[in-house]
């Protein structure tokens, strides 16, 4: 078994459980919010599609990875701004102009 | 393997937004903080790709910077569409990244041949099954919630047999290309049958289990980008992914709680399939209907008020007048509240987000516990466009097919008032016996209409 998985392994593991303990906290009420707070992060995978775009090693990867880019982009964009709009509703009763 | 990141500074870029991400997490606990969390996910992200302009292995920047303006086209109006519209959108975006995850699994084979070994091959067969089954598979959620698809679940004889064989033809496939990774022509073959899979998974599922099934989806495409990260060697992707696909699964585990059912269930039980469970022994019950008139009266003289909201209520776009009607009656001193079982809307905390568009204050939202532990002291309860959440034989009847699904039990109030209208059932396709009830009176009509009418008695009966 290659020494990189084990390693990756440990990373998944201890993030899956931080995962679990920081998302049980979250409020239903926000339940939206977390969905399309953590599908912008999830689009970090843009880091990993700029690489194989950038490379340029074969014509098929910079495709591939030029229609992976415009992908998870559009959810880092769309996520966030979305996610806050969301955000920027919620709001207490004595907080409320009138 | 390729040597991304190979440079310390990047990596040390990336943890920093690893750290960003789970704070971005954290801060999302309460309505107070989310909003700094949302900042600190931004940042993360937005650090993490400048310095990754900063990998020596780049030489092209033309196509990226194409694709990353071409992201932003399509991101910045799935980020402005309408609160009601969020569900399509979250689906859709779950298909993005699921894509987006897909292309480079995808990319990487091709790149590596012909020294793929078989555990590499293990790792990215895995990775491109799940991503390319959640790709489809939320595309067809999207074209559900959207209506351009039909909500109702398409079913039809053997299905379970047909899906179940289509994911063994891909996992076959998968298998084959493990033990010979140079077999290049199964590759494309196996993509293909994933994503057709995902097609037959999430066709028969019905618009109820909607929540369900975009919770499922979520915790996919997280477990996809996190395999991703365990192909490319990039912890980044394995931490977010972790985070996305946890907070998917829990998600999806609320929601089944909720129905009282289960994933294989949801999954292969095509619930709200047409349950024609009518007409045995159908006696002639009578309901109490009353006027806009007698509901402004009983409403007005009440000293506590619980609102019991459903997906019905938004699709009728009637949030902005029950909020009128929220405020007409805590002027007058009536202490109003809102109860939320979590499934109502399309997708986990959807109706929270809807109310709050209307302005209704967040502290007013009651989560279904403590709405049902004032349920007894409440003088009124008013349902707007729910149903099957608020069926007593969920608790009281066995042999309902809805029996242990957890309600809003607003039958322990001292007087009901249901607006519909009509006496048609819900998504489970059964009656409600609340709606005869002695203490029950049945406002048919139009939501929002409805509502306004009741407002315009509130007000003297005058101008409308």
């Amino acid at each position: 078994m290659p020494h990189d998985f084990v390693t990756n392994l440990y990373v998944f593991v201890l993030a899956g459980f931080v995962g679990f303990e920081v998302i049980r906290r979250v409020s239903p009420l926000l339940h939206t919010p977390l969905m399309s707070l953590t599908n912008a992060l999830d689009a970090i995978v843009v880091v990993a599609a700029i690489v194989i775009a950038g490379r340029h090693e074969t014509k098929l990867a910079v495709i591939l990875g030029a229609v992976a880019v415009a992908a998870s982009f559009s959810n880092v964009v769309g996520g966030f701004l979305i996610t806050d709009r969301m955000l920027r509703m919620f709001k207490l009763s004595r907080s409320r102009k009138q | 393997m390729i040597p991304l990141g190979t440079s310390q500074l990047i990596d040390f870029a990336y943890i920093v937004a690893i750290a960003l991400f789970i704070l971005a997490l954290k801060w999302l606990s309460s309505p107070a903080t989310a909003r700094r969390g949302v900042l600190s996910g931004e940042i993360g992200v937005g650090l993490a790709i400048v310095t990754t302009f900063f990998n020596p292995g780049l030489v092209q920047y033309k196509w990226i910077i194409l694709a990353l303006a071409i992201g932003a086209a399509v991101g910045i109006p799935l980020g402005l569409v309408h609160m009601t519209a969020v569900p399509q959108r979250t689906a859709l975006s779950h298909s993005c990244g699921a894509l987006s995850a897909a292309l480079i699994g995808i990319a990487e084979y091709y790149m590596s041949l012909p020294r793929v070994s078989r555990f590499e091959m293990t790792e990215i067969a895995l990775e491109v099954i799940i991503g390319s089954l959640t790709f489809t598979g939320s595309l067809i959620a999207a074209g559900k919630l959207q209506e351009i698809l039909p909500q109702r679940p398409i079913t039809y004889r053997g299905q379970n047999f047909v899906s179940l064989s289509v994911l063994g033809a891909a996992v076959v496939i998968g298998v084959s290309l493990v033990l010979n990774p140079n077999n290049t022509h199964l590759f494309p073959a196996m993509v293909i049958v994933a994503l057709i899979f995902g097609v037959l998974l999430v066709t028969p599922i019905g618009g109820a289990d909607m929540p369900t099934v975009i919770s499922l989806l979520n915790s996919y495409a997280g477990f996809s980008a996190a395999l991703l990260g365990f192909v490319l060697n990039l912890k980044v992707l394995v931490v977010a992914g972790a985070l996305d696909g946890s907070s998917g699964f829990i998600l999806s585990v609320i929601m089944c709680k909720a129905m009282n059912r289960s994933f294989t269930n949801v999954l292969f039980g095509a619930f709200g399939a047409v349950q024609v469970s009518k007409a045995k022994g159908e006696e002639e019950r009578t309901v109490r209907t009353a006027s806009p008139e007698e509901a402004a009266a009983i409403l007005g003289a009440a000293n506590t008020v619980l609102i019991v909201p459903g997906y019905g209520m938004a699709v009728a776009q009637a949030q902005h007048k029950v909020r009128e009607l929220y405020d007409a009656l805590t002027r007058r001193g009536v202490d109003v509240k809102f109860a939320i079982h979590p499934v109502a809307g399309r997708m986990p905390g959807h109706m929270n987000v809807l109310l709050a568009e209307a302005d209704i204050p967040y502290d007013k939202l009651l989560e279904m516990e403590s709405a049902n532990s004032e349920l007894p002291q409440t003088d009124v309860a008013l349902i707007i466009g729910a149903n099957d959440v608020t069926n007593p034989a969920a608790r009281d009847e066995q042999g309902s097919p809805i029996y242990g699904m957890p309600i809003i039990e607003v039958d322990k109030a001292r007087t009901v008032m249901v607006i519909k209208r009509s006496m048609s059932p819900g998504f489970a396709g059964i009656d409600n016996n609340l709606y005869y009830l002695d203490k029950t009176f049945m406002l048919f009509g139009d939501a929002k209409s409805f509502v306004n009418d009741i407002l315009r008695e509130l007000s003297g009966g005058s101008s409308a």
